[in-house]
């Protein structure tokens, strides 16, 4: 399932490379502008959404980027894969898949060690208004709209620690600007949502059922054309009665290796997991783009 | 006196400068740069004064007219007066006290059908350049946040 998805998102994006490479350039965005990738697969920074379109295509062409994401915490491990297209500059069609290894935890958790949780992610992400790279000479941020479509796949578990639902849909607005004159790229994101550990305990829970407002936020100081250092944090809800979430922080270095590949590091401190305590580890993520 | 300072600047009008090719009358004026100046010579003196702006600029057109991913736009064009226009447009807007005496940035670019991957491209080549002059980059981003707008009046689709 998750394989095919993958393909058939590569497949589109090089079948919608040759009918425009007649008579455009390639490429067209500076690098990192397009961000990295978020956990769930948008571009963004690592924890993050945010409002710029993945790929390097300007408003003239379809690109898009892959991208492999370990974050290796002390007691978990989360991996995830993913695909993006980003169509003129406008539209980003997201699909991400993610494990979550509870290794020797899973044991005490009484799951069995080594229980995995899986989640696929379908994203979709419209810029609004604004450019967050051109318009320097204007306050307004890139905007954009998404919705990101999450489906866990351990629907039972899920039930029998409190959550209501292994499936469910986020709605989130991210504003993002890229201040030159100071070299600091800023992000602020509301995002709707009743996802549990980003939805791999599911969907609400006994404690809430409902949507509430939580904030992403990012501020990164560029270095050099291709080097950004930042830093994060995330709201998250906390709808389970047996164990409570915590805001997530990290901090990242991204590196644009060339052109068409950047690798993100990151210092990532989730809180506690499923009861779990302290769950500070490396975020390391890998991505190419066109 | 005065009367000879007319007529000078009447000829330099009339006549292009030497090594320069005619062109179409237009209205001079420093808003033709595109940009608002800044306020002090804090960045002109980041970029090296007159003699750092000039290695910037000849660097400039020169990556400009061997980067095949533009290069073809360059061809046939004037490549001293864009010098020189570069050089002006530069030093004012970094407040070098400069006049500029070039053309606005919609009319120099009229029909050359640049898109915005050109700009990248041009805006990457003047990075480059500006490295190899080694201007800190905390300047050469307050520089180029000033050139960043005109993608409005070049990129033309
Ligand atoms: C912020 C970006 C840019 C700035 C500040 C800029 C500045 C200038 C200036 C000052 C001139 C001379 C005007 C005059 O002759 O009166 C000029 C001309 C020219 N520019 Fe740009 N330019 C920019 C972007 C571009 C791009 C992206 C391209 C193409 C890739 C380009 C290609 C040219 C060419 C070929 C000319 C010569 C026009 C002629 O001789 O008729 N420029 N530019």
């Amino acid at each position: 399932m998750s394989r095919s998805a993958l393909v058939a998102a590569l497949a589109l994006l090089f079948a919608a490379q040759p009918a425009s490479a007649g008579d455009r350039r390639w490429g067209g965005k500076l690098l990192l502008t397009n961000g990295v990738t978020s956990v769930e697969g948008a571009a963004g920074g690592g924890l993050a959404t945010w409002a710029v379109i993945a790929g390097n295509e300007t408003r003239d062409g379809v690109g898009g980027k892959v991208n492999a994401t370990l974050v290796a915490l002390p007691d978990f491990d989360l991996e995830s894969f993913g695909a993006a297209i980003g169509v003129n500059d406008r539209l980003e069609l997201s699909y991400t898949h993610q494990s979550f290894d509870t290794r020797a935890a899973g044991a005490a958790l009484g799951l069995g060690r080594g229980f995995t949780f899986q989640q696929d992610i379908y994203g979709a992400k419209l810029r609004v208004i604004g450019d967050a790279v051109w318009d320097q000479d204007s306050w307004l941020p890139q905007i954009a709209v998404g919705v990101q479509h999450k489906r866990a796949n351990r629907g039972a578990i899920i039930r029998a620690v409190g959550g209501r639902h292994d499936r469910g849909t986020d709605f989130y607005v991210a504003a993002t600007k890229v201040l030159l004159s100071r070299s600091l790229v800023l992000n602020a994101t509301v995002r709707a949502t009743k996802a549990n550990q980003f939805g791999l305990l599911g969907f609400g829970g006994d404690r809430h059922d409902h949507y509430r407002p939580q904030f992403e936020g990012s501020a990164g100081i560029m270095l050099s054309p291709r080097f950004v250092l930042g830093a994060e944090a995330r709201t998250k809800p906390s709808n389970l009665n047996f164990a409570c979430e915590q805001t997530a922080v990290d901090a990242f270095a991204a590196w644009a290796l060339a052109r068409n590949v950047s690798l993100t590091a990151a210092y990532v401190d989730l809180g506690d997991i499923a009861t779990v305590r302290r769950q500070r580890g490396a975020f390391l993520s890998i991505q190419g783009s066109l | 006196m005065l009367i000879a300072a007319v007529l000078l600047l009447q000829a330099t009008v009339a006549t292009p400068p030497p090594g320069e090719e005619p062109i179409a009358p237009y209205m001079q004026a420093d808003a033709n740069a595109g940009a608002k100046p800044f306020a002090n010579d804090q960045l002109w003196q980041a970029f090296h004064g007159s003699a750092g702006v000039s290695r910037i600029v000849n660097d400039l057109v020169a990556r400009n007219q061997k980067d095949p991913r533009i290069s073809d736009i360059f061809r046939n064009q004037d490549m001293v007066r864009l010098r020189r226009t570069l050089k002006e447009q530069f030093c004012y807007i970094l407040g070098g006290g400069c006049t500029y005496t070039g053309r606005d940035m919609k009319t120099a670019h009229k029909d050359m059908g640049i898109q915005q991957a050109d700009m990248v491209a041009l805006v990457e080549n003047l990075q480059a350049a500006m490295r190899a002059e080694h201007v800190v980059f905390a300047a050469q981003n307050r520089f180029l946040a000033k050139l960043a707008p005109m993608h409005r009046d070049v990129v033309e689709r």
